[in-house]
């Protein structure tokens, strides 16, 4: 009898669950907010609470991935560069298209001209996709693009190693990548800018999740020779040396 | 209720005995007028000890008491928590990934919440011998059979949404160090039309992969010899390297979420019956069905026959050995049940060399048509390398120990012929590890085997079983709850193929 409530113990121990937890990655020190808290403590103990948490996270996951669809009705109807500039306008991007000099964009609200309709079949050359939603599906609609120069991807939250290894797409005509303050963006994926060998500007400023990035940034310079590589807002001092210095200091005034 | 009872009557023995001390003081004393002080005062502190002594008892009977009432845990049986139940489901025989892989997906794919209970066998949790663990942990779509593509493009698929699928609430995100560095294979004058023809095959399943000629190659990678190259192939998407144990415990502790239990033990036979079945051409076939798997605890004569309706063989290298226990290969040579699963161990060694002036983060995982293979491990020049022994040189598997001497011999001269930065460098160290090495094609089993009617196999893949392990869990699952395979088209990895003695052999350049 013992037994079988000591399986039934250890069944319910382990019935934890089944939602992905994007908040807190790695800062254990700083404990979660209150309404976190009380609805982790409710989860564990009521499946309700844990099915509803699961129906949110999903419900997120959806709109992310309707934001990022293939616009392939639009591209049936005005083609596939129409498509692409409906898709980065829609997701509150900008771009410029090839031969003209005016940036289209949407403004705060979402809000946009329709007079980007009157460049059919223009390229686009230069995209600035900065603070958006776009990631890995959503590159889909932008494949097209042969003829792409600029991508600003600065501050893109959904943006990870998988997506940088997409980018090869652009081998041929991509000059200038910003993918600073990423916060997705790890080594591994710098690693697959080694296909842009045409790359003449990069900007890797501010990647929280590259370790050793000094090592990291000579490493690219190496890889990528023809590329000017900008890479601020690391700390590249050594932190044992500083507080080596901090302790010799109060020792003399002593 | 009788320990309270036995309390007074305890204090009254020690009373006894503490009388019957005093009497053989007195009886000591006029005998031993020297030691009449001393014979005092250890009557003193040996009353002390006495008295410690009787709180250590009353406190031992209180503990009793306690346990004896019925919300305590405590039974006068000895109960090994460590044996698995009674009676589950579905038993998997192996904790390796393509085992937790399984487990996975036949809980996620349940329709019902608890619909198939399932378990974990395996017999090492320090995982010393396991082949994940011990991989080189690349993955790649440069095959040349379109079922292999298709199994490492669905497994990059899921690799590349692993949080969205192995996500557990209030834990960590997965973080599997995925190097998106691709893989370069060279090939001489001989295969390189072998090598072209994988390309169409490849580009056809949906692989990203580009051929570089000798001259684009060296202006892609400097470093390296082009001396004999003819062609060569570069993956430019879903290829590279990342971390097998993290994507073993990924697939672990989700498993365990939706409730898989693991159980260390090993499996050491199977109770079956044998349905007797007369064939077209008037011959008996036994088909035998598993009624329960005798698991056996470590270190232990104790076991547990664990009753199931389906057991799943993922037990990788030594799948081979576990099909015997059932008799597989140990019939009459020119039947059926002669012809043994032909998975065995095969030793790899991988050697760690620290080079500083090699190649830099770009470094594919390059393959060479001589065998010899490397890639790069971590920023500081640090890189891993092996070859594939030649057949009839195949190193003792009884032991996971290294051969030093063929670095020397075999792996040092064709790296460095072919990057010849590679001429200094340093062994920092080398590890071994098994291969499940399918002797009849070097491609995976995956199915049923015709003549054990509920056993699944999903082993076999000689080096691949890391990067496929994801969408071959979604495999067996589909087989498992569906009956049939419904994303991925595996039955050209059944087990007719190797009946029949029809090998579908990968067409490789090494």
């Amino acid at each position: 009898m013992s037994a079988s409530m000591a399986v039934l113990h250890r069944c319910c121990q382990r019935s934890a669950l089944l939602v992905a937890r994007r908040q807190w990655i790695s800062s254990s020190a700083s404990r979660p907010p209150l309404v976190s808290r009380l609805l982790l403590f409710l989860t564990q103990r009521f499946y309700d609470v844990e099915m509803l948490i699961s129906w949110k996270s999903n419900f997120k996951r959806s709109q992310l991935q309707k934001k990022n669809a293939y616009y392939g009705f639009t591209e049936s109807f005005y083609g596939k560069d129409i498509a692409a500039a409906y898709y980065i306008l829609k997701l509150r991007g900008g771009f410029r298209f090839v031969g003209q000099s005016d940036w289209f964009r949407a403004n705060r609200r979402g809000k946009f001209s329709w007079d980007f309709l009157q460049f059919k079949n223009t390229p686009l050359e230069e995209v600035d996709m900065s603070h958006t939603l776009v990631n890995y599906t959503g590159l889909t609609n932008l494949a097209t693009q042969k003829q792409l120069r600029t991508l600003r991807l600065r501050g893109c939250p959904e943006i990870d190693d998988w997506f940088l290894a997409r980018l090869h797409i652009f081998q041929d005509s991509l000059e200038e990548l910003d993918i600073s303050e990423c916060p997705r963006i790890t080594t591994g994926g710098l690693v697959a800018l080694r296909n842009l060998k045409g790359l003449k500007l990069l900007n890797v400023s501010s990647l929280p999740r590259v370790s050793s990035p000094g090592l990291v940034i000579i490493l690219l310079e190496e890889m990528l020779p023809q590329c000017q590589i900008t890479a601020e807002g690391y700390n590249h001092s050594l932190r044992g040396a500083d507080e080596e210095d901090m302790e010799s200091r109060k020792s003399l005034n002593v | 209720m009788s320990a309270w009872r036995r309390l007074p009557g305890k204090a009254r023995s020690a009373a006894g005995l503490l009388t019957s001390t005093r009497v053989t003081e007195r009886l000591w004393d006029p005998r031993a007028p020297s030691t009449c002080s001393q014979s005092l005062s250890t009557s003193g502190s040996s009353r002390n000890d006495y008295l410690k002594d009787l709180q250590a008892q009353l406190a031992g009977m209180r503990k009793k008491a306690a346990d004896v009432l019925p919300s305590s845990s405590w039974t006068s049986l000895e109960i090994n928590t460590g044996l698995p139940p009674k009676r589950v489901d579905i038993v998997i025989v192996g904790g390796g990934v393509v085992g937790w892989s399984i487990a996975y997906w036949l809980k996620k794919k349940e329709k019902v919440r608890g619909g198939v209970q399932v378990i974990v066998v395996e017999r090492d949790p320090t995982y010393s011998q396991a082949s994940t663990v011990l991989s080189a942990g690349g993955i790649r779509q440069q095959f040349s059979l379109p079922e292999n593509i298709h199994l490492s493009l669905a497994s990059a698929d899921f690799m590349r949404n692993i949080n969205e699928h192995l996500g557990v609430l209030n834990e960590e995100p997965v973080d599997l160090q995925f190097n998106h560095s691709g893989y370069l294979f060279l090939a001489n004058e001989k295969v390189a039309h072998i090598m072209e023809e994988n390309y169409n095959t490849q580009r056809l399943a949906g692989a990203k992969v580009s051929l570089l000629s000798p001259t684009q190659l060296k202006e892609r990678f400097p470093w390296i010899d082009t001396d004999g190259v003819a062609l060569a192939s570069y993956g430019l998407e879903n290829e590279g390297w990342f971390d097998p144990w993290t994507l073993l415990n990924a697939f672990k502790r989700k498993a365990i979420s939706l409730g898989v239990t693991q159980f260390c033990g090993e499996v050491t036979g199977f109770k079956s019956i044998t349905n007797v079945l007369t064939t077209v051409d008037d011959e008996k076939v036994g088909i035998k069905r598993i009624k329960s798997v005798k698991v056996q605890m470590p270190n232990s004569l104790q076991y547990q026959p664990v009753d199931c309706a389906i057991v799943v063989n993922a037990a990788g290298a030594f799948s081979g050995k576990l099909a015997e226990m059932l008799g597989i290969g140990l019939g009459p040579k020119d039947s059926f049940s002669g012809i043994p699963v032909p998975v065995e161990p095969r030793k790899r060694y991988v050697y760690v060399v620290h080079c500083p002036d090699g190649p830099g983060l770009d470094t594919p995982f390059l393959i060479d048509y001589s065998g010899v293979y490397f890639r790069r491990e971590g920023l500081g020049g640090t890189y891993i390398t092996g070859v594939s022994p030649e057949e009839g040189e195949e190193p003792d598997t009884s032991d996971l120990e290294v051969d030093h001497q063929f670095f020397q011999d075999k792996v040092w001269p064709k790296l460095a012929s072919r990057v010849p930065a590679f001429e200094k460098l340093k062994v920092s160290s080398a590890w071994a590890g098994f291969y499940d090495y399918n002797t009849f094609d070097q491609n995976g089993i995956i199915g049923v085997h015709p003549l054990i009617n509920n056993m699944y196999f999903a082993t076999g893949f000689s080096g691949h079983g890391l990067q496929h392990s994801p969408a071959v869990g979604r495999a067996v699952a589909e087989l498992i709850l569906d009956g049939s395979f419904q994303t991925l088209d595996l039955n050209n990895f059944g087990f007719k193929r190797i009946l029949e003695q029809e090998p579908m052999l990968e067409r490789n350049i090494v």
